[in-house]
């Protein structure tokens, strides 16, 4: 079982031979509330740490979701282009935004486990 | 997250009990959802009932002898031919003919009106009125009351099982049920419903029958928000302001023709000048192209990338099922199939087509 690394920004990775699939929280999407579109991550596209990767909109408003770490994004769920609701009702699983090929995996010490991001978010 | 200096509502404990997420709304700790979510608590209430805690607008009683000519002077509104229970859309506009608030004004009596005012430009419009009724006998009273909004096409039965007997009551009239209540069929939802201002001991009592129907359920801001929109009607602050008249905002249509020539409100002139003159933009309905919402401040511009317009209010309408907007667009443009529209967000162009209004038919009671 790959361990799942958790962000401040309430974002979710687990990691996979050098690849992250990089998805937000259920407290994330519950503070977001109902989306209706996810702006497809550009694949190909390499990204620092902090730079967003996707807009994620709900009826009211665009969040942007930020890369947890450095590295190239090399897929983006097609599904949710059809159905963006996938993020509220399965956040943690299909709902995943986007996958990135990690270009120093010594950063996700930094990241929280899950135990720490419980206490983060209290 | 909390505002300090943010206003409580009176039922803030309802609203928290209920499960209630909160936000800042024009100085109010304003319930911005329920544990429903926006989606299922605008759809339910265009198939059964929303109520609506809107105590955060302000009631201004206006009364006296000189209660209609003062409106008549505040107001693009011919107070005085007003039917008994009627109410009226209508503005306050400054010297420009700009517009300070939109209102709803009902007749209560000879001399007795009732206004509604938005609570951001609450403490605006009460210093506006009480500055100009120096000149009127009549006294401008802010009256301290919940007010709830109970929208939606089963308002009525709802009502009805809560012993709210809302009688031959037509869209766009208003009365006083009882000593301290003030009830109008109006809303804000493009539904048929009910606005009821009353004290808030009242308030406690009737919002526990109504909760206690099931077709009843709270619904906070953020679906008032997309319910408004999809019935095309205006956020002052957003779609209209003190730089927007009623000639470039469409709203001519809420003052009488004969006032638009001969009137003598506040505004009356410049507004006289600004239809002479033609509005160089005008408020209009758009509707992206695909699944992406275009948001308030977005620019609008034609295929060649000269700005066009903006959009003021937008977002997605879950009744539309698409998302839906609201902007000003140059005036050869505003209408739809004029030309092809792009709104520009995050560096790349949306096709957007300007669109009637409403997006959602309007499900008013007129008798």
């Amino acid at each position: 079982m790959s361990k799942t690394y958790y962000t401040e920004d309430h974002e979710w990775l687990i990691v996979d031979g050098g690849v992250a699939t990089v998805g937000i929280t259920d407290y994330a999407q519950e503070q977001l509330g109902d989306i209706v579109f996810v702006e497809a991550a550009e694949v190909g596209k390499t990204l620092k740490k902090g730079d967003t990767a996707v807009v994620v909109e709900s009826v009211k408003a665009a969040s942007d979701v930020y890369a947890p770490v450095d590295g190239e994004i090399v897929e983006a769920n097609d599904a949710l282009s059809s159905d963006p609701a996938l993020v509220n009702s399965a956040a943690t699983s299909d709902g995943w935004l986007w996958k990135m090929k990690l270009a120093d995996e010594s950063q996700l010490a930094s990241l929280m486990d899950e135990a720490a991001y419980k206490a983060h978010i209290g | 997250m909390t505002e300090h200096s943010a206003q409580n509502l009176p039922l803030q404990d309802i609203h928290i009990a209920a499960g209630a997420k909160f936000g800042p709304f024009a100085g109010w700790n304003m319930p911005l959802t329920y544990p429903a979510g926006v989606m299922k608590e605008h759809l339910h209430t265009r198939e059964h009932v929303g109520l609506f805690d809107i105590s955060h607008m302000k009631l201004f009683l206006v009364e006296g002898i000189g209660a209609a000519s003062l409106l008549a002077k505040a107001c693009p509104l011919d107070a005085a031919s007003m039917a008994m229970r009627q109410s009226k859309l209508t503005f306050f506009l400054n010297d420009d003919a700009g517009i300070l608030d939109d209102l709803i004004v009902t007749r209560l009596g000879d001399d007795r009106f009732m206004v509604v005012a938005n609570a951001g430009n609450a403490a605006a419009d009460e210093a506006h009125l009480r500055e100009l009724a120096r000149h009127y006998t009549v006294t401008v009273q802010a009256l301290d009351r919940v007010f709830i909004a109970i929208q939606g096409p089963e308002a009525v039965d709802v009502l009805a099982k809560a012993g709210i007997d809302t009688g031959d009551l037509v869209f766009m009239n208003g009365f006083e049920p009882k000593e301290g209540w003030f009830m109008s069929r109006s809303g804000y939802t493009g539904e048929d419903g009910f606005e009821i201002g009353l004290p808030e001991a009242d308030a406690r009592k009737l919002v526990q029958k109504l909760l206690a129907d099931e077709r009843a359920q709270w619904v906070g801001l953020a679906a008032r928000d997309s319910l408004r929109l999809e019935a095309g009607l205006c956020l002052h602050g957003n779609d209209i302001d003190a730089t927007t008249n009623p000639v470039s905002a469409a709203l001519l249509w809420a003052i009488p023709k004969d006032l638009r020539e001969t009137g003598t409100f506040i505004g009356a002139n410049a507004l006289r000048a600004a239809i002479n003159a033609g509005a160089a933009e005008k408020r209009v309905g758009l509707k992206p192209e695909g699944r992406q919402p275009v948001r308030a401040g977005a620019p609008l511009v034609d295929a060649d990338g000269n700005t066009v317009g903006r959009v003021t209010s937008g977002g997605f309408g879950p009744s539309a099922a698409h998302p839906v907007a609201m902007g000003y667009v140059k005036s050869d443009l505003a209408k739809p199939g004029a030309g092809k529209l792009y709104a520009e967000v995050r560096g790349s162009r949306i096709p957007v087509d300007v669109a009637p209004l409403p997006f959602i038919q309007h499900r008013y009671f007129k008798g």
